[in-house]
């Protein structure tokens, strides 16, 4: 194992960070501030309470998910897509490092930075609504979860991208519909019995779903589900990483 | 001989333009970009760092690229059955058109690009099953610039360290870049510096881990004649210490400047590898040029056989011959020229380049 090599990207991937600080970090907690103020306070007035919390309070655990989601994916992503464009990849390419290492160096870089942000959104939400985590070491494992499987799919995407267009293209076409519509701001009991059926093909709804249950206990599927899907999306992108090294698919001619 | 007529990408006058047009960018810096350096001794480098290169041992050879071939996704076959040994410590100038599959022979050696056929031996280790040991020896230098943009020189220049799993080593990144005159821009950021700086940060990054071997692609390409000689000059600065240099061209003046063998590539072939010196004696012409008195408008029948060449608007009467053939045909044609009553004034023969050679033989592949 070259320990160096991951390292190294490591920490040039967290540096571009420490660099872009503002962007990375404030813009998030901003954007995370005003859905407090729209669906906590303005909406969440009018509406009682969720399974026995308040409104903002239920929502908190959706909307960090939706930052890890969305931030996972945009670091990652843009982490490998960056040297793919600007031609610093045949570096990497010729270093004597495995296809491990590299996935370690990069996937681990965003999803430490998408974890950081969700623990300061969490606290942010801390200053708005009453926070209390029934299971913090679940929440934990469910936020490391995410982040890594929705690294590991950001860095598929970067890989699969050929143009900025594409960059950008699953995220918003794809990521943020089903983050939204996967229970982030409500709880999929309160859909009509169809939709119900529907919303349980969003594999975000599982996701969130197990993580609000170790904030509140409540839950809209059983949390082995919830965990059995996470893990089951994890698998596919490592499978799909791992095709993509093999064939050198989109990385090397 | 027609020079210039048949060049496969007119790079000789592209030598030449480049050299006429661009020196102001090397005089504004007013200084040579390159310290006569020796950069610091590799590891596992042949011995005697003193001895001058052809009294070395016998070298073995560090690169061995057989049955090669190369077919890229569209179809096309870039690489065909190439077949090349590379000798430790020398320096080897693979000279070939644009297009001919340089930088696909050096993609796929240092993993870059994968084979279609065939195997690469480096150091002796398979560039497939052991490509951590093979790719350790390398560095490598792209064709084009490819570099961050927001990191400091130095940041760059480490992680490329970091990279090819060598502990941190302020001294020998210090030597480096000191090398090649970059250590007063090690703070700034990549973005800030020339074309020029750009590519020896690229030198450097390739040079942070201590290679044993160095390719170059194309190093001098676009590069002011000032920068080209400092360039040559690191370049024969690591060969002393070492290191085994193989980089690529289109100009014929860098391989024969630089090398000690020189390969010939053309369409994905190689159409010929040779000590430099046996080539120029081997494949060397000579060309007798006449300076008549007055001038000739036409030549005689009786001349023909011996493929003449008019200059200078008649001035000049030009031949090309062997000087290995059994016959150089000068005596007879000096007795036909004196029977068809041509007469000149003065004549000088000159040994044909590189070029010449070159040009020969890719009109001839
Ligand atoms: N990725 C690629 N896909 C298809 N053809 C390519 C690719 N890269 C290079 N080629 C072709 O292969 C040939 C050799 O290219 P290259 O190795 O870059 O030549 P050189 O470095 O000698 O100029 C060229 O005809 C080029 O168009
Ligand atoms: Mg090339």
């Amino acid at each position: 194992m070259n320990y160096r090599a991951v390292r190294a990207i490591y920490l040039f991937e967290m540096a571009r960070t420490w660099r872009t600080l503002l962007q990375s970090i404030v813009s998030p907690v901003v954007s995370t501030s005003l859905y407090f103020v729209v669906f906590g306070a303005a909406i969440g007035s009018r509406i009682s309470q969720v399974e026995g919390v308040s409104y903002g309070t239920f929502i908190v655990p959706g909307l960090i998910m939706l930052s890890v989601l969305t931030q996972s994916i945009a670091n990652a992503s843009f982490g490998i897509y960056f040297p793919k464009f600007t031609g610093t990849i045949y570096e990497i390419l010729s270093a004597p490092i495995s296809y491990v290492e590299i996935v370690l160096g990069y996937v681990g870089a965003a999803a430490t930075k998408s974890i950081i942000l969700g623990l300061i959104i969490l606290a942010t939400a801390g200053l708005f609504v009453p926070l209390h985590i029934h299971h913090p070491v679940w929440m934990l494992t469910f936020l490391v979860l995410t982040a890594v499987t929705f690294s590991l799919f950001g860095f598929v995407i970067g890989i699969w991208a050929d143009g900025f267009e594409k960059l950008q293209m699953i995220p918003m076409l794809v990521v943020t519909p089903l983050t939204f519509l996967g229970g982030s701001f409500y709880s999929i009991d309160m859909l009509p019995p169809t939709w119900r059926t529907v919303a349980l093909l969003n594999p975000v709804v599982y996701l969130i779903s197990g993580f609000r249950w170790s904030f509140y206990e409540i839950a809209d599927v059983s949390v082995s589900v919830s965990v059995g899907m996470t893990v089951a999306f994890l698998a596919i992108c490592l499978a799909v990483i791992w095709w993509i090294f093999r064939t050198g698919y989109r990385l090397k001619n | 001989m027609t020079i210039g007529q048949h060049l496969p990408e007119n790079y000789h006058l592209r030598a030449r333009f480049e050299t006429i047009f661009l020196q102001p960018i090397a005089a504004e810096q007013g200084h040579s970009y390159f310290q006569a350096p020796l950069l610091s001794a590799q590891k596992g480098a042949g011995s005697g760092d003193s001895l001058p290169h052809p009294h070395r041992p016998p070298m073995s050879s560090i690169i061995s690229v057989a049955n090669l071939s190369k077919t890229y996704g569209s179809g096309f076959k870039a690489l065909k059955n190439i077949n090349l040994d590379i000798k430790r410590g020398e320096i080897f100038a693979l000279l070939g058109p644009n297009g001919a599959g340089k930088t696909t022979l050096i993609s796929i050696v240092c993993g870059i690009a994968n084979p279609s056929e065939g195997k690469v031996l480096v150091g002796g280790q398979d560039i497939q099953t052991s490509y951590r040991k093979a790719r350790s020896l390398i560095g490598l230098v792209p064709q084009e610039l490819h570099t961050d943009a927001f990191e400091s020189v130095w940041a760059t220049v480490s992680f490329s360290r970091g990279l090819f799993g060598k502990p941190k080593n302020p001294a020998h990144i210090e030597k480096v870049l000191k090398d090649l005159s970059l250590w007063d821009k090690k703070d700034n950021k990549i973005i800030t510096l020339s074309g020029g700086m750009k590519r020896r940060v690229m030198i450097a990054k390739a040079l942070s881990h201590e290679p044993q071997i160095l390719f170059l692609d194309e190093p001098t390409a676009g590069v002011d004649v000032e920068l080209r000689k400092g360039m040559w000059e690191v370049v024969r600065g690591l060969q002393q210490s070492g290191v085994t240099i193989i980089l690529t061209t289109h100009y014929i003046e860098e391989a024969e400047e630089m090398a000690d063998r020189i390969g010939v590539i053309n369409k994905g072939e190689i159409v010929l590898v040779e000590d430099k010196a046996t080539l120029m004696q081997k494949l060397g012409k000579k060309r007798l040029t006449l300076h008549l008195q007055g001038k000739v408008t036409s030549l005689p029948e009786s001349l023909s056989q011996y493929r003449l060449d008019l200059c200078d608007n008649g001035a000049t009467l030009v031949y090309d011959y062997d000087t290995k053939g059994e016959r150089t045909g000068i005596t007879s044609l000096l007795s036909d020229l004196r029977n068809a009553g041509i007469r000149f004034n003065d004549l000088d023969t000159t040994q044909s380049s590189l070029e010449d050679i070159f040009v020969d033989l890719v009109r001839a592949s």
